[in-house]
């Protein structure tokens, strides 16, 4: 996919007007997500009503491809289980990473329009940090980092604490 | 020093001929995506002309062997350039003799040669380091690693909101307890263009030694060490049309010859047992293990190539980009340029309102355009000004008015996507 087509009308909508954007209330799980390298930074409020995600919030400071990729993943996994959730992290990561068949089996969905990011190496990053963070909150991690030795991104899908 | 008179300037502008210059680099013929490559990134790595790539290639098909060892024929050959190398640096720096200019594999690398040299000898416990705030992060780490090892303490130089150290405040945060001073010559971030002549001469009333990190002035303006009067002064080869992993650390001999070395291994010594080693005299003293040969005889080229133009020319012609730059982009709205110092060099920072430095910087790449976004290893400053990021548009000498125009045309292009 061409570079040009990342900065499609989707995304840029998110960007304007990011949904779930906000402080949530009364959260079960929280994490701060953070790239150093850019110096973006937001954080991730969901609530876990037994393996369902209720309700999920977002804010913090990043570019519009971060922006847009963490109002888009909350629309995507509000109402989700945790394995849900945990499932689309694994496959928007994979394909940010180019190592996902698109025309293969998968849920991504509209999430697709992300796809652009895997020709942009120095944008990757943008894109996967609010799933990134999601990862940490799910799994009671409270803050991570895209340059973290211990990337939650490794630890156990689903493992609880 | 880049301060020129206007009658000159005026001169120079109709001499300097932009495309001739263009012509040498190679590499500015690219497309990208099919656009021309406009390359405003040389603050973080310039790029190198047919000259120094003849010369490399010249080296290493007819020239090359280990230096300083063998008495065959290609070991005297490649020794011969490699040190004539050195006196050619030692020329285009000022410095008072050839000895005094040792070749490191960058600015970085020189810092940590001062500091495992000169600070882990000379700088112990309560003792003081002067820095600024404007500071290249390889100038605040080695420090903080130093100050961490032996108790000593980092004083910090505040900045006025233009990018301008305070002087004021420099000279108040002299004590008794103040040992060493390392200021940036120009700022990477935002261009400003320190008084580090008056900042030396206040250090040396008090008797405490300077380094000047001259990576981002060595490119663009005539540097004079024994007119600075700077203890040590580092710079980079790959900012100035040479190669990478090839810098220089310019010190005074006296304190060169006081230091303690900062790598063991072979050319750095004179004799070697196994109850006592006896170092060599300087600049090998510095100089362990094989250095890059090509990459300093590379250096030698491109600072012949510079001198070839003029330091002075060169100065004037991104002085003349900048202001045109600063001009064009101050017409446009929602766009602050970020260090507005006085005196700058070549380097424009900004940030455009509603759209992320990131951002702009994916759109400006799509139309050819190369730019850096970040914090330019400078988080400290960016922290000072409150933002995590900027845009920089950083100016060469082989850099045309034309190009600025495509910058300022992307810039626009950018806000629409926005809109």
């Amino acid at each position: 996919m061409h570079t040009k087509s990342l900065y499609q009308e989707v995304i840029l909508d998110h960007n304007r007007k990011p949904r779930n954007y906000g402080i949530l209330d009364h959260a079960s799980h929280h994490a701060v997500g953070h790239n150093p390298l850019c110096g973006d930074r937001l954080e991730i409020a969901l609530n876990l009503d037994g393996e369902h995600i209720d309700r999920i919030a977002f804010h913090g400071e990043s570019c519009a491809i971060c922006k847009a990729s963490a109002s888009m993943m909350t629309v995507a996994v509000k109402g989700k289980t945790r394995a849900d959730a945990e499932t689309l992290i694994q496959e928007f990561r994979d394909m940010a990473l180019d190592r996902l068949d698109l025309d293969g089996q998968h849920h991504l969905g509209r999430l697709m329009v992300f796809a652009g990011v895997r020709d942009l190496p120095t944008r990757v990053k943008c894109a996967i940090l609010p799933w990134h963070t999601l990862h940490a909150a799910l799994n009671s991690v409270t803050s991570t980092s895209t340059e973290a030795a211990d990337d939650p991104m490794n630890a156990p899908v689903g493992s609880t604490s | 020093m880049t301060s020129v008179e206007p009658v000159l300037e005026s001169q120079l502008a109709s001499t300097f001929d932009v495309e001739r210059v263009r012509a040498d680099f190679p590499i500015l013929k690219l497309k990208i995506d099919g656009r021309p490559l406009v390359y405003l990134d040389s603050a973080a790595s310039g790029q190198m002309p047919q000259q120094v790539i003849d010369r490399l290639v010249r080296y290493q098909t007819t020239q090359h062997a280990n230096i300083h060892r063998a008495v065959h024929y290609l070991s005297e050959m490649a020794t011969a350039e490699f040190e004539g190398s050195r006196c050619k640096l030692q020329r285009f720096i000022n410095a008072r003799e050839d000895r005094e200019v040792i070749f490191t594999s960058g600015t970085t690398d020189a810092i940590n040669l001062v500091m495992h040299g000169y600070g882990r000898k000379f700088i112990g416990a309560g003792d003081e380091i002067i820095l600024t705030t404007l500071e290249h992060h390889s100038n605040i780490v080695p420090w903080q690693m130093l100050a961490e090892e032996k108790g000593a303490r980092i004083r910090v130089v505040p900045i006025n909101d233009a990018g301008e150290l305070l002087l004021d405040e420099y000279e108040q945060l002299f004590n008794e307890h103040t040992k060493f001073v390392g200021v940036m010559h120009v700022s990477n971030a935002l261009g400003s263009i320190n008084p580090v002549k008056q900042m030396i001469a206040f250090a040396h009333a008090r008797g405490v030694p300077v380094l000047i990190d001259g990576a981002q002035a060595a490119p663009h303006m005539k540097i004079d060490v024994q007119d600075l009067d700077c203890d040590f002064y580092a710079f980079s080869g790959h900012k100035m049309c040479g190669p990478t992993g090839i810098g220089i650390l310019y010190g005074k001999a006296d304190l060169l010859e006081r230091m303690q070395p900062f790598k063991g291994g072979g050319d750095m010594i004179l004799s070697v047992t196994f109850e006592k080693t006896i170092y060599n005299t300087i600049p090998q003293k510095f100089e362990a293990g094989t250095p890059p040969i090509a990459a300093a005889i590379g250096l030698g080229a491109a600072v012949d190539y510079l001198s070839a133009i003029g330091m002075e020319a060169i100065a004037t012609h991104e002085h003349a980009l900048l202001s045109y730059a600063t001009e064009q982009i101050r017409r446009l709205p929602d766009v602050r340029i970020i260090g507005t110092a006085a005196l700058k060099a070549a380097v424009l920072s900004f940030v455009v309102e509603g759209v992320h430095p990131h951002d702009i910087g994916t759109l400006l790449n799509q139309q050819g355009i190369a730019v850096r976004t970040g914090h330019h290893c400078a988080q400290p400053l960016m922290q000072r000004f409150k933002i995590p990021a900027t845009s920089r548009a950083s100016f060469a000498f082989y850099n045309s008015m034309a190009e600025v125009d495509t910058l300022i045309a992307g810039i626009r292009a950018a806000q629409k996507v926005f809109a």
